[in-house]
């Protein structure tokens, strides 16, 4: 289990972090969820115990990230933003290298290594070098070389950047056959298409978590209906005190209202000519993304 | 849509070696059109963009881009496309107004034009205070859209996005579309690759790359209707897996 307490961060007058607190279970699959500059990449820092807190602390199985930093680096893997695999080393090269980091005992690498192919489809290109891969065969590699050591915690920070739709699926698949191993998995992602399958998502914005819940009960939760209108007129709904929610996005408007308009009320922007259609719209982790956006100050 | 071809290409095809990168492409996109080229990491969309861009000769083919042939006319073709890529854009330690200075240079505009696009780019970005800052200060949906507006100092017809919203968060990547609507009603054609598949929904019409061939090309509707499936991410994965176990067998 981790438990983080209260954690706050800050960089000068930047608070990356602030008071955060939230409890990770084993075996799950939690998202990290934000804008760029929300505080991700330094949350997921001081889980793998590379940063400490200025306030607040972080227990993995019982253990604290800053004075038993070095049991909980045996405890965690951590794939980060952009991972610097040895371009010139080749793909077994790479993976018995972090063997090597890890102290992993040498009559176990053999079979670590099999296991490790196997499930990464990488062994045809044992021989290749790590520059030569494919984006999708360098993140199952990135990932290889994390898990050599079994980790029982996996930090990944945007691991599927630039990977095209097939490879990140066959990621995926890989990320939730270790889930079901038993393995934890923290991982912040862009893509919310694929967070929106995730055990849990923790939602950060300017450095706070505003959110920790299962991604079907956080859609649950947001208050409003959205509607998309066929319409022009931007600038007479952005005007209106009730409208809560507005994105222009191809001609289309999405909109939500703090109370709905009345049937009369539509039925008028339509007469005038004010909108062309009206739709109700389900809503998506992106709207919870977008309205959060709008509340928060854009750095 | 006026059927203007901004770029047209006829069984164009780039080896290196032994190996084929863009094997007998042939692709026409017409002018004001957004059209999404996607395809696996690998699959030779670099290599078919810098070969539009005039950067790389073609083994073999035919390829116009904006009327422009690749290997007579490659010098105009650069001066009549755009180019951006999140991977190279804008000097991080220059100021925003030195970038602006730079790129104008780099398209030959003289310095009163320059002055000119720098003022039109603080208005529209609303960016007059941030000229004076150091590039990698800013956020990056600013810088993002600061390299768009760079890319198209010099007003050109046909701009080439590759990857422009890789490591974005989805509301910077929202208003970046809403940029590229813009650009296509006033008529500018917008190449563009992407791996999410959502903003492939964007576009007018799509093509996908898989080793060097154009496996399909129409609008993001039809390849859903064609391909029985609800999502473009859907469609992608099929066509690109059903051809993965193609090339097994």
């Amino acid at each position: 289990m981790i438990k983080i307490e209260s954690v706050s961060k800050s960089f000068g007058d930047i608070l990356a972090n602030d008071n955060i607190s939230l409890i990770i279970e084993e075996s799950q699959i939690v998202g990290l969820i934000g804008p760029d500059g929300a505080g991700k990449s330094t949350l997921m820092r001081q889980l793998c115990s590379l940063i400490s807190p200025d306030l607040g602390h972080i227990e993995i199985d019982g253990l604290d990230t800053v004075k038993s930093q070095r049991e909980v680096r045996t405890l965690v893997g951590y794939m980060p933003q952009r991972f610097s695999l040895y371009p010139d080393l080749t793909v077994e090269q790479n993976i018995l290298f972090f063997a090597e980091l890890f102290d992993v005992p040498i009559k176990e690498r053999k079979d670590k290594l099999e296991k490790l192919y196997k499930f990464s489809n990488l062994k045809a290109f044992s021989k290749r070098q790590a520059g030569k891969l494919s984006g999708g065969m360098k993140q199952k590699l990135a990932l290889s070389c994390n898990l050599i050591h079994t980790p029982k915690y996996l930090f990944l920070d945007e691991p599927t950047f630039g990977v095209d739709p097939v490879s990140r699926q066959e990621f995926w698949e890989l990320i939730f056959q270790l889930r079901d191993e038993g393995i934890t998995v923290f991982v912040s992602t862009p893509y919310l298409d694929e967070a929106s399958v995730f055990d849990k998502l923790a939602l950060i914005f300017n450095g706070r978590l505003i959110a920790y819940q299962q991604p079907s009960a956080i859609l649950a939760a947001f208050p409003y209906q959205i509607f998309v209108l066929q319409s022009t007129h931007y600038d007479y709904f952005a005007q209106m005190a009730n409208v809560v929610y507005l994105h222009l996005f191809n001609k289309n408007i999405n909109i939500a209202f703090s109370t709905e308009p009345s049937e009369e009320q539509w039925q008028e922007w339509l007469d005038k000519r004010i909108i062309l259609t009206y739709e109700k719209k389900k809503t998506t982790l992106e709207d919870v993304f977008l309205l959060q956006s709008k509340h928060s100050v854009e750095l | 849509m006026s059927k203007i071809l901004s770029v047209y290409t006829n069984k164009i095809t780039k080896k290196f070696g032994s190996f084929t990168a863009v094997d007998n492409v042939d692709l026409e996109v017409y002018q004001g059109e957004i059209f999404g080229f996607l395809g696996a990491n690998g699959a030779g969309k670099s290599t078919m963009i810098r070969m539009l861009c005039g950067l790389l000769t073609p083994s073999a083919g035919e390829a116009k881009v904006g009327g422009y042939d690749v290997y007579k006319e490659s010098e105009l073709i650069k001066k009549s496309i755009g180019y951006m890529s999140q991977k190279f854009s804008l000097y991080n330690d220059l100021t925003v107004a030195e970038n602006i200075d730079f790129y104008g240079g780099v398209y030959s505009l003289n310095k009163r034009n320059i002055q000119e696009k720098k003022g039109e780019i603080a208005v529209e970005l609303d960016l007059d205070r941030q000229m004076n800052r150091l590039t990698k200060d800013i956020p990056v949906g600013l810088k993002q859209k600061l390299a768009l507006a760079c890319a198209m100092l010099h007003d050109p017809g046909i701009i080439f996005l590759d990857e422009p919203t890789s490591g974005v968060d989805p509301k910077v990547r929202k208003d970046f579309w809403n940029i590229i609507y813009q650009l296509s009603e006033q008529g500018k054609t917008v190449f563009v690759t992407t791996h999410f598949m959502d903003e492939a929904e964007y576009c007018h019409r799509l093509s996908i790359m898989h080793q060097g061939k154009i496996i399909a090309l129409d609008s993001p509707q039809n390849l859903k209707k064609k391909n029985e499936e609800n999502s473009i991410n859907d469609v992608f994965i099929k066509l690109i897996r059903s051809q993965i176990d193609a090339d097994y067998q």
